[in-house]
């Protein structure tokens, strides 16, 4: 007896420290993590700070030596992103109702499934480059347009993906009660599970725009740059290709200048994932 | 007994029922009266809801569910023809084990069934809410909050509103799946007064696991265990001279 209870002791310390290991194995490793994210807000925010001024907001980007702002860039790049949100969430979310609602028999929907899996982790140049090749050749020179179809082309398999996880979490027997009130499939989707998911959604499409609004290589073959203002039939400066130029050049205010760009997308980026997990947090899936 | 059926509703014959390939109901013939509550008891798997669902064809919406056999609603086979079905639920209601409020104001909720089939005025449309919430005792608990989401209301009161739901389109039939087996014993008590008062207008057929329930509320009771219907008659002669072992074993508690 005495024996056993010793045995059992032993067992249990034994336990408490392989516990303890892992505990200080797993922390540790959330600090590496954290490490380096803290290295680059650090390097960010102290590269980034001292061009943060008014000057920012209010001028154009500047050649080299002589001072400016990167106003263009912004507004460029707002435009971009939000036609390109335009153009890809009708889609991503029509295919992810597909793909939750009717899709479970047959094959169309597995397929769908698949082929936006490879989309989602389509490396973005790729995606660039087929802009370039169907669209930019097609008409004759680089434009924000296609900057816009680019991108894009990113939002639709993260919105594809989401609504279709965020419908797959509406309870069946909410889907069942409405058709046991005779109403129409069509209308089950819109006015009961797509309404039931509604904060799942928009933050999918929050999340995407996040995504998009950072990407440098899919706008190189695509959006190109440009000093000045521009209609989006034409080439538009973006912050992500503005801050590639401007890094790669040999002056100094041009790196000061794509520092605080840098800084102005990290925070942007930032604000929207916020924004996108409260928005998610508040507004809880019909039971 | 038979004899003194009164007017069947709902007539089943010979139905099978299948899961692709398991066999849940196994050749199922009895008729629901009109104007009368029936219940189905018997214990879990013995395809009550099984049956149950089959009345409004509710498991069409799942591709491998599919019944074979009559059932026949005013002299007309369901099964055979598919064209109506959004028809035949509006006469046939149904209420689930969960409430399930849709994700909108209370007064939409009960809207939302009844704009599917009549195009009603603002005060028509009123009118109708306020009946329906009347019908299903819940109106002068909710009648400040008509456009608060129907979440908020406690599970008793959101499985009112499901009946009040039910009850707007102005059905004939009335489906109750074990309606109050996630509720507390105050509103289970208000949900089965809500059945005999509504028995009146509706033919009520309800499933339930607890016997005094179907003892409390019903008229006829069917028994079924595996599949199978193992006897249906009056409530009152199944709880006390039930002419089959297996019943008389279920409702003494020897089993089950």
């Amino acid at each position: 007896m005495r024996g056993s209870k010793l045995e059992l002791i032993s067992i249990q310390s034994r336990r408490r420290v392989i516990n303890s290991l892992a505990q200080i194995g797993a922390l540790l490793t959330v600090f590496f993590g954290l490490f380096w994210l803290g290295w680059i807000l650090m390097t960010l925010l102290q590269h980034g700070l001292p061009g943060i001024s008014l000057k920012l907001f209010t001028h154009l980007t500047p050649p080299p030596g002589s001072p400016g702002g990167i106003i263009n860039a912004i507004v460029g790049t707002f435009l971009i992103v939000m036609l390109a949100t335009l153009l890809g969430t009708p889609v991503g979310i029509l295919a992810g109702v597909y793909m939750a609602e009717y899709g479970q028999t047959g094959w169309l929907g597995p397929v769908t499934g698949f082929v936006n899996d490879i989309l989602l982790s389509a490396p973005s140049i790729v995606l660039g480059l087929f802009v370039y090749e169907t669209y930019v050749i097609w008409v004759g020179h680089f434009s924000g347009i296609a900057g816009s179809l680019a991108l894009g082309l990113l939002v639709i398999p993260v919105v594809v993906r989401t609504t279709e996880n965020m419908l797959k979490m509406v309870p069946n027997r909410l889907r069942e009660a409405a058709a046991a009130l005779g109403t129409p499939q069509w209308k089950i989707v819109t006015m009961i599970t797509l309404r039931a998911s509604r904060a799942g959604i928009i933050t999918g499409i929050l999340l995407a725009v996040a995504r998009i609004s950072g990407e440098t290589a899919p706008l190189l073959f695509t959006a190109l740059n440009n000093m000045f203002w521009s209609k989006l039939t034409q080439p538009t400066a973006n912050l992500p290709v503005m801050i590639f130029d401007y890094a790669m050049s040999p002056y100094k205010d041009w790196h000061t200048l794509a520092w605080a760009g840098a800084l102005l997308i990290t925070m942007g980026v930032l604000g929207l994932n916020i924004l996108a997990r409260s928005f998610f947090k508040q507004k809880p899936l019909g039971r | 007994m038979t004899a003194m059926l009164p007017k069947p509703k709902i007539e089943v014959r010979n139905l099978d029922f299948f899961y692709g390939e398991t066999r849940a109901l196994k050749n199922i013939s009895l008729d629901i009266p009109e104007f009368h509550v029936t219940a189905f008891i018997g214990p879990s798997g013995c395809g009550k809801s099984t049956l149950i669902r089959t009345f409004n064809k509710i498991y069409k919406i799942y591709p491998h569910q599919r019944a074979t056999g009559r059932i026949i609603v005013d002299g007309v086979d369901i099964l055979e023809d598919d064209s109506d079905l959004n028809k035949l639920r509006a006469r046939v209601g149904m209420v689930f084990q969960q409430p399930t409020p849709f994700p909108m104001s209370i007064y939409n909720n009960i809207a939302f069934g009844v704009k599917l089939y009549e195009k009603l005025s603002k005060s028509g449309m009123d009118e109708r809410v306020e009946w329906a919430l009347h019908k299903a005792a819940l109106w002068d608990e909710v009648k400040d909050v008509l456009h608060r989401s129907g979440y908020g209301l406690s599970g008793g009161q959101q499985q009112r509103l499901c009946i009040a739901r039910a009850i707007a389109v102005k059905p004939e039939v009335l489906l109750l799946d074990e309606p109050a087996s996630a509720l507390d014993p105050i509103s289970t008590a208000r949900i089965e007064n809500l059945v005999t008062e509504l028995k009146k207008d509706y033919t009520i057929v309800i499933v339930t696991h607890n016997m005094q329930q179907a003892a409390r509320v019903s008229d006829f009771t069917a028994y079924m265990y595996l599949g199978e219907l193992i006897e249906f008659a009056g409530t009152e002669l199944i709880f006390t001279r039930p002419s089959r072992k297996e019943t008389e074993d279920y409702i003494t508690g020897k089993f089950g």
